[in-house]
């Protein structure tokens, strides 16, 4: 057993180890997803509750499918309609939900570190499904998993992540996990949305898309978080497009056989062709959702077991 | 009534000495200071026991919360807090709900304060009504009612037409206004210092500029209306060639830094740790290094706790929805003492700092060992260790930085106008 976290709160607490073993059982699990019958009993008996204090169809929907084709009791709790709206505070609302006992919380919020939070005051397995500009770790997670079946490898290659990485989670977690394992990472897009002095962590900064996308093995675009801007980051998103949006010339300073990649939901026109996301030759955009929810069904898997054994070696009273 | 204090290390700020010797108190003042005093006939004598007495801290910018939020902290906590602290004077932040600004109210917290505070309270009001930045406070009545300086807080006056009248008219009133450069477009919502960890934590970041840039515009207004000004924290190395220009240039310019800054950098916020989020942010490494170099070479003067209650509450929330403060009456002296064990600074200059320069530049005569100045004294144990436990700290709330770490420096007993107003158990 590598896997040893009790939570899955980032990329950055994860050992390079850790990761593989967690991608290995992914694997498992697409094959499982692939029959007639997609069932298992790994977390049967267990209580997953989904708590998306941020509006998510797809992430949550995959963390649902992910629990109960594992057996598990799956509830979505809609918070932003529930009782912050009242003035809850987050740590009483983790307080409530702890004293029914889940077992697995998959949380999303809008700040940065509110899950780390949250993780300290329950005694559950909590899941990070993307905290403000963070960390989104399942999505590296399933976009390693992309890169290493359609690639071969998950080790030397180079890979341009692309387009609006200040408000980006999904950029620092790939970031960090294609970093530990030992990749060519390089940002590119316009200095307005690049975080600062991001260049000293160990990653290549281009504000040139050309330049930054050449030789590429894989090029992973990200949405322009539109929400998530308080002020003018670009001129116009015409021009944005026309300087940054990925399409088939672009496309064509990286290597010949580069993939595509995307989290989603993507923004047609803006930051990519919708021609090209669409071209199965090319985009593993659709991949990357079927792997999402077996990435996702190896992560509870496995907090599953060692929170099922952390339980066993607790002296029960008498 | 006379008190002899015999057997103590003086530090004294003004000749910038570190000696042996006896100190002579009578009617609440200094009247001797000395290597070979006799002790008055019916003089209290207190032996140091070779521990050191220096001039209590002079403390610009406290906030009690009162009015508006007593259950944060009020005038009787914060005073046994400073009085723990070696704290004689706190000099108190007009930032409360509702803001300080008439002088009412004033007259109400400076009522509170004497029949609460066992240290002496000298409160500051606001420059602007409501601290709005849209009129001016009545900033001769309140001097009248016993302002003794003028500030918005943290509130940085936008409007120059606004900040430039209110300056002028102050220094028409000789009053000493309290500014926070800070620009507060680049700084609007942020969390955190902008940087590599910023960047890695995802938190909102403002560019170390927007402070030098604040503290430009405050430059260009002090040049324009000739008005007396302090800045209230200094805490980036790039401001600190522009304060000391201004100075060359002759502005009646000053400037304070808080002791987190010189103590503390932007990676003990680690895994969103808010107990560690003050304003501004904390910084670099290399800005923390640079400030204590400017507090040793006298460009930065004064070193303030920016003393900011915070409940439980408001501080358990994500890091950009935590209230931003930290509780410091009592740890500024044992904070302070690292740079001094640290070979950073001497006791004398870092007095300098904590007494006589804040005394000099409010008018008060205090913040000195020397003959006539008020017996405002503060007897301490350089070296003492303790491991600093949050929930024995005398403040109604508990937001301080420095819970479970070790710390050299305890107060042994403190004195306003020769009395003890705390001693050690």
């Amino acid at each position: 057993m590598v896997f040893r976290q009790k939570h899955l709160l980032g990329i950055e607490q994860l050992h390079p180890e850790e990761i593989t073993a967690l991608l290995d059982l992914a694997d498992q699990y697409v094959d499982l997803n692939r029959r007639d019958v997609k069932h298992s009993e790994a977390l049967r008996g267990l209580t997953q509750i989904n708590m998306f204090f941020e509006n998510s169809t797809r992430t949550q929907a995959s963390f649902e499918i992910a629990g109960k084709r594992l057996g598990a009791d799956v509830m979505n709790m809609a918070m932003q309609a529930s009782s912050i709206k009242k003035g809850e505070t987050l740590i009483d609302t983790a307080m409530t939900l702890n004293a029914m006992h889940p077992d697995l919380l998959v949380v999303r919020h809008p700040h940065s570190g509110a899950v780390d939070l949250l993780a300290q005051k329950v005694n559950c397995a909590v899941l990070n499904a993307g905290d403000g500009k963070h960390e989104h770790p399942t999505q590296a997670l399933l976009d390693a998993l992309t890169i290493r079946r359609s690639k071969g490898r998950l080790h030397r290659l180079n890979i341009a992540i692309c387009g609006d990485v200040t408000h980006s989670r999904v950029a620092r977690s790939n970031m960090i996990l294609l970093g530990k394992m030992e990749n060519r990472v390089r940002l590119v897009g316009p200095p307005t949305l690049m975080p600062s002095q991001v260049d000293q962590l160990g990653v290549e900064v281009y504000d040139d898309m050309a330049e930054g996308i050449k030789d590429a093995d894989v090029v992973m675009m990200l949405r322009l978080q539109k929400e998530r801007m308080d002020g003018g980051f670009i001129p116009s998103e015409r021009e944005y497009y026309h300087r940054y949006g990925l399409d088939a010339e672009k496309l064509a300073h990286a290597k010949d056989d580069a993939i595509v990649m995307h989290p989603g939901p993507m923004n047609r026109g803006v930051e990519i062709d919708g021609e090209l996301a669409d071209d199965i030759n090319r985009s593993v955009i659709q991949d990357q959702v079927e792997m999402g929810v077996a990435v996702r069904m190896a992560a509870m898997d496995l907090l599953a077991r060692n929170l099922r054994e952390a339980r066993q070696n607790q002296p029960v009273e008498v | 009534m006379s008190l002899l204090f015999t057997n103590a290390r003086l530090i004294d700020p003004e000749n910038q000495t570190d000696t042996l010797g006896s100190l002579l108190v009578k009617d609440g003042k200094i009247i001797a200071v000395g290597d070979n005093i006799a002790a008055p006939e019916g003089a209290e004598v207190i032996d140091c026991q070779g521990h050191c007495l220096a001039p209590g801290i002079v403390d610009i910018g406290v906030k009690v919360c009162e009015p508006g939020e007593r259950h944060k902290e009020s005038y009787k906590t914060a005073g046994q807090a400073a009085a723990a602290g070696g704290i004689t004077t706190m000099v108190t932040r007009p930032d409360t709900t509702p803001a300080i600004d008439n002088p009412e109210t004033l007259e109400f917290v400076t009522r509170r304060a004497n029949e609460a505070a066992p240290v002496n309270v000298v409160p500051m009001a606001a420059l602007t009504k409501g601290r709005a930045g849209k009129e001016m406070t009545e900033i001769g009545f309140l001097q009248d009612a016993g302002a003794i300086a003028f500030t918005d807080g943290d509130n940085v006056v936008t409007d120059n037409k606004v900040f430039s009248r209110a300056l002028t008219y102050a220094r028409a009133m000789g009053a000493l206004v309290i500014g926070h450069p800070q620009d507060p477009g680049l700084s609007k919502s942020a969390a955190v210092t902008s940087g590599k960890f910023a960047s890695l934590r995802g938190l909102p970041g403002v560019s170390p500029m927007a402070e030098r840039m604040g503290l430009d515009r405050d430059i260009a207004m002090i040049e324009m209306t000739g008005v007396k000004y302090h800045a209230d924290q200094i805490t980036t190395a790039r401001a600190l060639p522009a304060l000391e220009r201004a100075k060359a240039n002759g502005f009646d310019i000053t400037a304070g830094t808080s002791i987190h800054h010189l103590t503390l950098n932007e990676l003990d916020v680690a895994d969103y740790r808010t107990f560690f989020k003050v304003k501004p942010p904390l910084r670099s490494e290399d800005d923390r290094l640079a400030m204590i170099d400017a507090v040793k070479s006298g460009l930065i003067d004064t070193i303030s706790s920016m003393h900011t209650p915070q409940d439980e509450e408001s501080k358990r929330l994500p890091y950009e929805e935590a209230a931003a403060g930290a509780v410091a009456l009592e740890t500024l002296m044992p904070a302070a003492m690292r740079l001094v064990l640290n070979e950073q600074l001497t006791l004398p200059e870092l007095f300098r700092a904590l007494s006589l320069n804040p005394a000099t530049r409010l008018g008060l005569d205090s913040g000195r060992l020397s003959e006539g100045a008020p017996a405002d004294l503060v007897v301490f144990d350089p070296d003492a260790p303790f491991v600093l436990d949050r929930f024995k700290l005398k403040s109604k709330s508990k937001n301080t930085p420095f819970d479970g770490q070790k710390m050299q420096g305890k107060v042994v007993a403190t004195y306003v106008a020769g009395a003890a107003v705390y001693r050690r158990d």
